[in-house]
C-alpha cells in the first residue's frame, strides 16, 4: 500500500481518537478529500520542479506513534537554548512532554492545540483563526489539516508581550523504525502584542522521520513577531514545513530559517500582507554538505498598499547536496507603493552540488519598487589570498569569508544568546574552529 | 503644448495599427484541417524529394501524440487546429526575374510597409528575401552573395539544391519533437529561408527577410536555418507587419542558427504584427521556438524588439556546446492594450569557459501582461561558465502587469552568475523635470522609454534601430506616465 492511501485509510481510525462533533473537525474531513483528489505532489508540477519525494513515500511510515517516551533534561539539554529562560513546548515523537515543557496561562496562553481544540474557552479563538490562512488545496498542508491534534498553541493578547521567548522542540527518538509527525501550530498576536519564537525539530537516532509541520501566524495591528527556525536535524530526516502568515497594519514579522541538516527540507513559508504598512522580512542561511537538499520556497503576497518586504537568503553548498531557492512576489494592482526586496546569494564549493534559483515577480501594480538579485559565485580568490598573507591558513580563510557571507542575515536575529548558537553551529558546519568570537 | 494624462491616454487607446491593410492577392490556399495526406499534398506542392516528405510524416507523427503547453503565463482561446489552412502561397507563379514582373498590387503592399524593393536594393544595399504567405516571392542581390559562395535562398529552394545540407542540419537544434509548436512547424513549414556562409567568410551585408501574413485563416509556418560555416559570420534580420484582421492567426515559426567554430552568427528581429485591437480583439498568436548552437569559440548573438503580436511566446535560446562560446541575448518587449508576451532566452552552458548575458527589457502599458522567461543553465563540466542576466520591467498604468521567472541552475563550482530584476514606472520627476524643460510629457516619455530602452537599441544594425525607435514611439508615445 503506498502511503497516500495508507494516510487516507487511516483517518478513519484517526476519527476514533477524536472529537468529530468539533467545527474543526469538518475542516478536517474537507481537507483529506481535497488530499485524496490530490495526493502527493510529483515533479511535475511546476512548485515541485526541484524536489521529488518519491523516495520519502516509499517508506512505510507509522503514522500513530504507540508508545509514550520521556527523555532525561540532560540527555537533549544541548538542543535548548538553555542559556537562557524561555518558555517550552516539547513533544516527543509527537506526544507532549509535561516533564520538559513549561508552559503558561498568566496573561497569554502559551500551550497546547490538543488542549486548545477540547476546552471549550478556545472555541472563539478557534473560530476565527484555525485553518483561515493555511492552503486549503495545497496537498500537503491539506494532509497536515486533516490529521491536526496537536501542536503549539500560542495567543498573545492586545499590549502583551510574553517575558521570554518561546521555544516549540520536536524530538524524535527512534522507537518506531520510521515515522511520520504532523505538528498543526496556532499563533495569534493580537493589536500591539509581541513574540519571539524558536522552533526546531531534532531526531536522537538514525531511524527516519519525516515531519510534515503547517504553522499559522496571525500578527493583528503593529503586533511584532520573530520567528527562527533552526533546522540542524541529522541525515535520517526529513521536514516539510509549511508556514503561513496574515498581518494586519503596521505588523512586523520576520522569520529567520537556518538550514544546515537534515536529509530533505522543504521550506513553504508564505506571507499575506492584509493591511497598510506592513513590513515582511524573511531571512535564511542555508549550509549544507552530504547528499542533503534544502529547497526554499517563499512567496509574499502583496495585497494592500504602502507595504514592505525583504528577502535575503544565503547558500553555501558543498558536497553532492542540492539548493533550491524558489522566491516569488505578488504585487495586486491595489497595492500601490509597495517596496519590495529579494535577495538570493550562493556559493557552489564543490563540483557535485547543485543550486537551481528561480526567483519571481508578478507583478500588476505601477507605482511599486520590486527588485531581485540573484548570484552563483565563488569566494574571492583575491580576499581568500589577502587574508593568507595574513598568516590565517586556508581553510580558515575561506571559512572566515563564508562568515562575512552569511553575516547579513545573523545581524538581525534579535535573541544574542541565539545569534550565538548559530555561529557555532556554522563554526562546526564548515569544520574550522575560530580562536575569536563573532 | 502639454496634452492632459487623459488626452494622451485616449489618444494612445484609439491609435490603430498603422500597417494594417490587407492585399487582396488571389491565393492557392488548401482546404482546412490539418492530416496526413496534407501534410504529403504540402510536400508535393513544394515538389520535394521523398526524405523530406518522410521527415515531416514522422514530425506530424510526434505531434499527434503531444499537447500544447500551458505553462506560460499567457490566457487564450486555443486555436482549433483543423480549422486552419496549412497551406497558401501567392498565386501567380513562377519567380520573377526583375521587379516590373512582380504583382503590382504586392509591390503596393510593400511600398505601404516603406520597404520598396527598389529602394531597398539601392540605398541599403541590404538583400531582400521577401516571405508573401509562405512562398518566397523574391531573392535580390543573389548573384553578389553567390560569388563569395554564400547561399541566401528560399528554404524550399535549398532543398532541392543543396539536399545535403539541408538534410544534415534541419532538426539539429530544434528536434522534431521539441515542443508542440515545433512539432507542426516540422510538420507544415510551408517556406522560409535558408543560409549558408562558407568557412571564413564575412558576409558582405546584411541579409534580411520580411515575413507577412496575408491570407485569412492561414497559419504561417516559417521555417528558417542559418549555418555558419568555420570562421565566418553573418548578420541576419527579420522584420514582421501584418495586416488587421478579426480573427485570431496562428504563427508558429522555428529558427534554428549554427555556428560552427570560430563562427559568428547575429539574429536580429523587430516584430509588429497585428497586436489586435484596442478591445483585444483579433491579432496574431505568435508561437516561435528559436534556437542555435555554439561551437567552439563561436558566438551567437539575438536581439528582438517585439512590439506586435496579440500573444508572443518566444524564447530564443544558445546551446553553448563548444569551449570558449559566446551566447548573447538583447530583448524588448513592449504591450500594449490587451496584449500578452511571454518571452525571454535559455542559455545552456555546456562548454568550458562559455558565457552568455542576457539584457530583457519589458514594456507593458494599457491591459497588457508582460512576462520574462529564461533559463541559464550551467552543466557539470562548462568550467568557469559566467553569465550576466538582467531583466528591468517599466510598467505603464495600473492595469497592466510585469513578471520574471528566471530559472537559474548551476551544477559546476566555478560557475558565477549574476542576475538582477527590477520593476519601476516612469518617475512623475522625471516626467516633471523634463517639462520644466520644455518637453511635453509625450516627448518625455518616449525619451525616457528610449532611454530605458538603449542598451538594447544600440545593438541593432542600424537599418533596424531606427525603425525600432520608431515601432517603440506608435506603440508607447503618450502612455501614461
Amino acid at each position: 500500500m503506498d502511503l497516500k492511501d495508507k494516510l487516507v485509510s487511516s483517518f478513519l481510525a484517526f476519527e476514533n481518537s477524536v472529537d468529530v462533533h468539533h467545527p474543526v473537525h469538518d475542516i478536517r474531513s474537507e481537507a483529506i478529500r481535497n488530499f485524496e483528489l490530490k495526493g502527493f505532489p510529483t515533479k511535475k508540477e511546476e512548485a515541485w520542479k526541484y524536489t521529488s519525494l518519491n523516495s520519502l513515500q516509499k517508506i512505510d511510515f507509522s503514522i500513530f506513534p504507540k508508545e509514550e517516551n520521556e527523555l532525561e533534561y540532560r540527555d537533549v539539554k544541548k538542543y535548548f537554548l538553555h542559556e537562557i529562560d524561555t518558555y517550552k513546548i516539547v513533544f516527543i515523537d509527537g506526544i507532549y512532554s509535561s516533564y520538559l515543557s513549561e508552559t503558561t496561562h498568566d496573561g497569554v496562553d502559551i500551550c497546547l492545540m490538543s488542549a486548545a481544540l477540547t476546552k471549550p474557552m478556545y472555541k472563539p479563538v478557534l473560530d476565527v483563526y484555525f485553518n483561515k490562512v493555511a492552503s486549503r488545496d495545497e496537498s500537503l498542508t491539506t494532509l497536515n489539516t486533516a490529521f491536526s491534534r496537536e501542536g503549539a498553541y500560542i495567543y498573545i493578547p492586545k499590549h502583551k508581550a510574553p517575558k521570554k521567548p518561546v521555544e516549540i522542540l520536536h524530538f524524535s527518538t527512534g522507537n518506531e523504525a520510521s515515522l511520520l509527525l504532523q505538528p498543526r501550530n496556532l499563533i495569534v498576536v493580537e493589536e500591539n502584542a509581541e513574540l519571539q519564537v524558536i522552533e526546531r525539530h531534532q531526531s536522537l537516532t538514525a531511524n527516519e522521520v519525516l515531519t510534515n509541520s503547517v504553522t499559522e501566524i496571525f500578527a493583528a495591528e503593529s503586533a511584532i513577531v520573530d520567528y527562527y527556525k533552526v533546522q540542524n536535524n541529522i541525515e535520517s530526516a526529513s521536514l516539510i514545513d509549511n508556514t503561513y502568515i496574515s498581518q494586519k497594519d503596521k505588523s512586523v514579522v520576520k522569520v529567520h530559517t537556518f538550514s544546515f541538516g537534515g536529509k530533505l527540507t522543504r521550506n513553504n513559508l508564505n506571507f499575506y500582507q492584509n493591511g497598510e504598512h506592513v513590513d515582511s522580512t524573511m531571512k535564511g542561511v542555508t549550509i549544507l554538505g552530504a547528499k542533503q537538499h534544502v529547497d526554499h520556497h517563499t512567496l509574499v503576497h502583496h495585497r494592500q498598499p504602502n507595504c514592505e518586504s525583504h528577502q535575503d537568503y544565503k547558500g553555501i553548498y558543498g558536497e553532492n547536496s542540492t539548493g533550491v531557492f524558489n522566491g516569488k512576489i505578488v504585487v495586486d494592482k491595489i497595492a500601490q507603493k509597495t517596496d519590495a526586496f529579494q535577495q538570493n546569494n550562493n556559493i557552489l564549493i564543490s563540483d557535485k552540488a547543485t543550486i537551481n534559483s528561480k526567483p519571481q515577480l508578478e507583478i500588476f501594480a505601477d507605482d511599486v519598487k520590486c527588485s531581485h538579485g540573484c548570484t552563483i559565485g565563488q569566494l574571492d580568490e583575491e580576499a581568500l589570498f589577502y587574508l593568507q598573507t595574513r598568516g590565517i591558513p586556508k581553510r580558515e580563510a575561506s571559512a572566515l569569508l563564508m562568515y562575512a557571507f552569511a553575516n547579513n542575515v545573523l545581524e538581525s536575529v534579535r535573541i544574542p544568546e541565539l545569534k550565538k548558537r548559530i555561529n557555532k553551529l556554522i563554526a562546526n558546519k564548515l569544520g574550522v574552529r575560530l580562536g575569536f568570537e563573532l | 503644448m502639454a496634452y492632459t494624462e487623459e488626452e494622451l491616454k485616449k489618444e494612445l487607446e484609439t491609435k490603430e495599427y498603422e500597417y494594417g491593410f490587407y492585399t487582396d492577392i488571389e491565393s492557392d490556399t488548401f482546404p482546412k484541417g490539418l492530416s496526413e495526406e496534407i501534410v504529403i499534398a504540402i510536400s508535393k506542392k513544394k515538389e520535394e524529394p521523398e526524405w523530406m516528405t518522410q521527415w515531416r510524416l514522422e514530425s506530424f507523427r510526434y505531434w499527434k501524440e503531444m499537447v500544447e503547453p500551458e505553462w506560460a503565463n499567457i490566457k487564450y482561446k486555443k486555436p482549433d487546429f483543423q480549422d486552419i489552412s496549412y497551406y497558401s502561397a501567392p498565386n501567380k507563379k513562377p519567380k520573377y526575374n526583375s521587379l516590373d514582373e512582380v504583382d503590382p498590387e504586392l509591390l503596393e503592399t510593400f511600398k505601404k510597409l516603406g520597404i520598396s524593393l527598389d529602394e531597398q536594393k539601392k540605398l541599403a544595399g541590404v538583400a531582400v528575401d521577401i516571405v508573401m504567405d509562405s512562398v518566397s516571392v523574391t531573392t535580390t542581390f543573389k548573384k553578389t552573395l553567390a560569388e563569395k559562395g554564400i547561399i541566401f535562398c528560399s528554404i524550399s529552394e535549398a532543398i532541392k539544391e543543396h539536399p545535403e545540407l539541408v538534410k544534415k542540419y534541419i532538426g539539429s537544434v530544434v528536434p522534431q519533437k521539441d515542443n508542440f509548436y515545433a512539432a507542426l512547424n516540422s510538420a507544415v513549414f510551408s517556406d522560409g529561408s535558408f543560409c549558408y556562409i562558407p568557412k571564413g567568410v564575412r558576409c558582405p551585408m546584411e541579409l534580411s527577410t520580411y515575413f507577412r501574413i496575408n491570407q485569412a485563416g492561414t497559419g504561417q509556418f516559417e521555417r528558417t536555418l542559418v549555418i555558419a560555416d568555420k570562421g565566418s559570420y553573418v548578420s541576419y534580420l527579420e522584420g514582421c507587419t501584418a495586416p488587421s484582421r478579426d480573427e485570431n492567426q496562428l504563427h508558429a515559426a522555428v529558427v534554428e542558427l549554427i555556428a560552427l567554430d570560430d563562427a559568428e552568427i547575429k539574429y536580429s528581429t523587430v516584430q509588429n504584427w497585428f497586436p489586435g485591437d484596442k478591445e483585444g480583439k483579433g491579432g496574431v498568436y505568435n508561437f516561435v521556438t528559436k534556437r542555435g548552437i555554439c561551437e567552439k569559440n563561436a558566438k551567437i548573438s539575438w536581439t528582438q524588439v517585439e512590439t506586435g503580436s496579440a500573444i508572443t511566446w518566444k524564447y530564443p535560446s544558445c546551446i553553448l556546446k563548444g569551449d570558449n562560446s559566446i551566447g548573447e541575448f538583447y530583448s524588448i518587449a513592449v504591450t500594449n492594450n490587451h496584449q500578452q508576451a511571454d518571452t525571454g532566452t535559455k542559455m545552456v552552458h555546456l562548454g568550458k569557459n562559455t558565457r552568455s548575458t542576457i539584457i530583457s527589457k519589458g514594456i507593458s502599458a494599457g491591459k497588457s501582461q508582460n512576462s520574462y522567461r529564461g533559463l541559464v543553465q550551467v552543466n557539470s563540466r562548462a568550467e568557469n561558465a559566467r553569465n550576466f542576466s538582467q531583466c528591468d520591467s517599466l510598467l505603464m498604468g495600473n492595469e497592466c502587469g510585469a513578471h520574471t521567472f528566471p530559472y537559474i541552475e548551476a551544477k559546476n563550482k566555478t560557475a558565477q552568475i549574476e542576475h538582477e530584476a527590477t520593476t519601476s514606472k516612469i518617475g512623475e520627476d522625471q516626467i516633471f523635470y523634463c517639462n520644466q524643460r520644455g518637453i511635453d510629457t509625450e516627448k518625455a516619455i518616449a525619451l525616457i522609454v528610449n532611454g530605458f530602452s538603449r542598451e538594447v537599441l544600440n545593438k541593432l544594425p542600424m537599418e533596424f534601430a531606427v525603425e525600432a525607435q520608431k515601432l517603440l514611439e506608435i506603440s508607447l508615445e503618450g502612455s501614461v506616465g
